[in-house]
């Protein structure tokens, strides 16, 4: 295989795990604020990757397009999740947050089942097979239009987070949770927003990863497990960590693939982590807290 | 007397800032020692070393003529130094009885003989009768003298308390510190406190060392050291008056 | 007084523990070919959910990979017996010491480096799922197409083959699960259980009142891992074949998960209970749409959901806690 394979494989693992990045940031973000793991994250994207492909193939809007309502739809989605079924838990030890999210991951994906089958559905975009030519690389329009999308809302939380006084908000509650009570913020509100921020990204995120890949009723706990690898990888609760080990998981993924067996990849992933975990637990870019 | 337990040029930096500076003491063996100082002077840090949760930077920690720091907590603890936490933890789901249970198997092997014995702990810290609640149901007096009995049920030959006295009524200091000046008295054990509550302090200590800015800046008899002048300036003057 | 009190409490739970072995032991001769593979699966949840309520119920330490002791403990006692003729029960002293080793690997790099809670539970999936793509690129175990035990239709059972009727598959995994609860309830009176308990509480606490932290967390997911590998061990001889997507899945860890936590996390009887209830809504409702002629796939896990959904937001501490208070054994049932 020439160099320009290798090239080509590795940009297009990289525009795919921008996506990744963006899902894993919706974790990260709910973790980071909440404290409360989200075990049925890849499940609430495969609703937003539905939603999409029904959207398509009845009334043939684009996915990309249709992010920006189908983003809205997960954030009240996650907002009522979190106002309604999560918020008495997040004092409740962590194996009761993870059997109730479990339990809610279940259903969704059951009740996807019902409605759309076991079937794979896709979308074909008219520029399902145009590629760019730069120079030797060759890059999959899909994959360029993915990646770039995940760019500009990554950048749009992190504005979010940065300048808008509800993202201030978020913050402080993140930082210091008794403080943010004194003060008078309304907690619950903030963690629904918060939920339902992290909701609309992974749904984002669907609509991008729709693109690429297939959607099945199953998907969903595959995603659920990458997001959280991604998430470890980058650092848990660090948003520019959920990019970077995104991009990390993406390129791993891609060249396992191209240099050992498409099938095996997620063992790379996987080993990726337990090495993370060895030797840096908290992340690429997370802290460590002093306990 | 010997020395128990002698800090030798012991210091601890935080992200360049000195929590402790090149503090040295010896702690004699059947001693009543006070750490005292202000708030943010360096005593918890000083304690934490102690008992093994951060090694020191700098210095060293000697217990019975053998060198501890950098040792983990349960390694310090085996070898004889119970410890209390300024913020309780005792065992929360578990029974008052079971709490010090666990304390007491450090070294038996038999649940039977650890139960005996934490009886025996049990009655000497006025909880006997609270054996069977569970530890998150007690009041704040009752969970501070079961972090104690707890500590003791490990046989130390040194119990450190931090701040065990911190947030309890009068009533309340004056039965912790009969208790502690009985087992001192009856079992020769030595105690090593931190404390804010200068009652308590004057009525214990045999011994007290002042910490400021992480720096010792006296040492002595009680009488003694109150009488100081840096003392009453950096600590008294602000804290006894409040 | 409270001596006489507690005394006709046990002598009641003991009427009531007999009773229900009783039943247990006699249960065969009435139940039919489908009520015993019923049984034969709560028995099989309840005696894993023993030995997961171990890590998680004693020493605090949330296992979401349970998965891959099973698997390995199914794999390498069905490999041994598949290529060197290796009978399950020779095949065991194999298979115990592979899942102790690997519940070992994974204690020993997550407690060295104080890896715990979430990263924890994560670090025990991760490395399941390596198993499973692992085993699926394994052609010693035939990969992902499946590593098939030769079925034969035998004339008596053979309990040294472990070839035979469903029922001597229920005798066994009934005194395994009794072995179990004895088992544990030794444990959690012992020495080590109360250590555990400490380190469930408050590790740090636990450190400082003189426990060796580290040591008792890998004597629970030495333990934890052994036992549940045996489950694995009749796995593959009951249903004779194992595929890595199946044995290995994510999916079959939460299975074995939610017994426990439904019927209570910590006690001896939760997981117990919790097999039941689950093992039992799970058949009710597949009879139920079948019988109203409702062929959905999904329906019954949406309902099973919502039913997890339920017990998990009424009953935070599982069910059995709430029973043993009804049927009047509320003091002992720790």
């Amino acid at each position: 295989m020439s160099a320009d394979v290798y090239l080509n494989v590795a940009v297009g693992g990289i525009l795919t795990g921008l996506v990744y990045g963006l899902m894993a940031l919706g974790l990260s973000v709910i973790f980071g604020v909440v404290r409360v793991v989200n075990f049925a994250h890849g499940e609430m994207m495969t609703i937003a990757m539905y939603i999409a492909v029904t959207l398509f193939t009845a009334f043939h809007l684009d996915p990309l397009i249709m992010l920006v309502p189908i983003a809205a739809v997960m954030f009240a989605f996650g907002y009522v999740l979190q106002k309604r079924l999560i918020n008495p838990f997040i004092t409740r030890p962590e194996y009761s947050q993870f059997l109730l999210l479990v339990a809610v991951a279940i259903i969704v994906v059951n009740l996807l089942l019902i409605a759309f089958g076991p079937d794979a559905q896709n979308v074909q975009t008219s520029y399902g097979y145009d590629s760019f030519q730069i120079g030797p690389l060759i890059v999959d329009a899909t994959k360029l239009y993915a990646g770039v999308a995940a760019i500009v809302v990554a950048a749009a939380l992190f504005g979010f987070f940065q300048y808008t006084r509800p993202g201030t908000a978020i913050r402080a509650c993140a930082d210091n949770y008794t403080g943010a009570l004194v003060v008078g913020l309304d907690v619950k509100h903030l963690y629904a927003l918060t939920f339902g921020l992290g909701a609309a990204c992974v749904g984002a995120a669907g609509c991008m990863l729709l693109l690429i890949f297939d959607v099945t009723p199953a998907v969903g706990p595959a995603y659920t497990l990458l997001a959280f690898v991604i998430v470890i990888t980058g650092g848990l609760g660090s948003m520019p960590g959920a990019l970077i080990g995104g991009v990390l998981i993406g390129l791993t993924e891609a060249m396992a693939g191209l240099l050992f067996s498409p099938s095996a990849k997620s063992m790379f992933a996987f080993g990726i982590l337990v090495l993370v975990l060895l030797f840096r637990p908290q992340g690429i870019m997370g802290k460590r807290t002093a306990s | 007397m010997n020395a128990l337990l002698s800090v030798d040029g012991v210091s601890k930096r935080f992200r360049g800032l000195v929590a402790v500076d090149r503090v040295s003491f010896e702690v004699p063996e059947g001693g009543i020692f006070a750490v005292i100082g202000p708030n943010g002077a360096g005593k918890t840090t000083l304690f934490n070393m102690v008992s093994g949760v951060f090694p020191p930077d700098a210095g060293t920690i000697a217990f019975a003529g053998e060198r501890i720091d950098g040792l983990p907590p349960d390694r310090i603890c085996r070898r004889g130094v119970g410890r209390t936490f300024q913020i309780v933890r005792p065992f929360p789901a578990l029974s008052v009885e079971d709490n010090v249970i666990v304390g007491a198997l450090l070294h038996r092997r038999h649940v039977s003989d650890a139960r005996s014995h934490a009886h025996e702990v049990l009655r000497r810290l006025d909880l006997h009768d609270k054996r069977s609640q569970r530890a998150s149901s007690l009041t704040l007096p009752d969970r501070k003298r079961l972090e104690v009995a707890r500590a003791l049920a490990t046989d130390p030959k040194l119990l450190l308390l931090d701040e065990v006295m911190a947030g309890l009524r009068p009533t309340e200091t004056d039965r912790i510190v009969a208790i502690l000046k009985g087992l001192n008295r009856e079992t020769g054990l030595t105690i090593l406190l931190i404390e804010h509550v200068m009652r308590a302090v004057m009525a214990l200590a045999s011994h007290i060392l002042v910490l400021h800015h992480g720096a010792a800046i006296a040492e002595g008899l009680p009488e003694q050291v109150m009488r100081e002048r840096a003392v009453i300036d950096s600590y008294l003057g602000v804290e006894a008056i409040a | 007084m409270i001596a006489a009190l507690t005394e006709g409490i046990s002598r009641r739970a003991a009427l009531l523990l007999v009773a229900l072995l009783a039943a247990l032991i006699l249960a065969p001769l009435f139940a039919g070919d489908y009520l015993l593979t019923v049984l034969i699966l709560i028995l099989y949840f309840a005696y894993i959910g023993q030995a997961w309520n171990i890590m998680m119920g004693f020493a605090g330490q949330l296992s979401l990979g349970h998965a891959l002791y099973v698997g390995l403990g199914a794999y390498t006692a069905a490999s041994l017996y598949v290529h060197f003729g290796i009978g399950p029960w020779l095949g065991l002293l194999v298979a115990v010491p592979v899942a102790a080793l690997a519940g070992a690997f994974i204690g020993f790099l997550a407690f060295r480096f104080r890896v715990a809670g979430v990263y924890f539970a994560i670090l025990t999936i991760a490395v399941a799922e390596f198993a499973r793509v692992g085993f699926d690129h394994l052609s010693w175990t035939s990969g992902s197409s499946g590593l098939f035990l030769p079925v034969k239709q035998y004339a008596h059972n053979d309990l040294w083959l472990l070839r035979g009727h469903p029922a001597m598959f229920y005798y066994i995994l009934l005194a395994a699960t009794v072995l179990a609860v004895v088992f544990c309830r030794a444990l959690l009176k012992s020495r080590v259980g109360y250590f555990w308990l400490a380190i469930r509480e408050d590790e740090e606490a636990a450190r400082s009142a003189g426990i060796d932290v580290f040591r008792y967390k890998m004597i629970a997911v030495v333990i934890s891992a052994a036992m549940t590998s045996f489950a694995g061990v009749i796995y593959a001889f009951y249903y004779n074949n194992l595929f890595p997507e199946q044995v290995f899945h994510i999916s079959r860890s939460i299975e074995i998960i939610l017994g426990p936590i439904v019927g209570g996390i910590g006690t001896l009887f939760g997981p117990i209970l919790g097999a039941a209830l689950l093992t039992g809504l799970a058949e009710t409702l597949t009879a139920a749409l079948a019988a109203l002629g409702i062929d959905l796939p999904g329906a019954k896990q949406v309902f099973y959901g919502i039913c997890l959904l339920l017990v998990i937001t009424t009953l935070p501490d599982g069910v059995w806690p709430w029973v043993a208070k009804r049927i009047g054994l509320g003091s002992r049932s720790k």
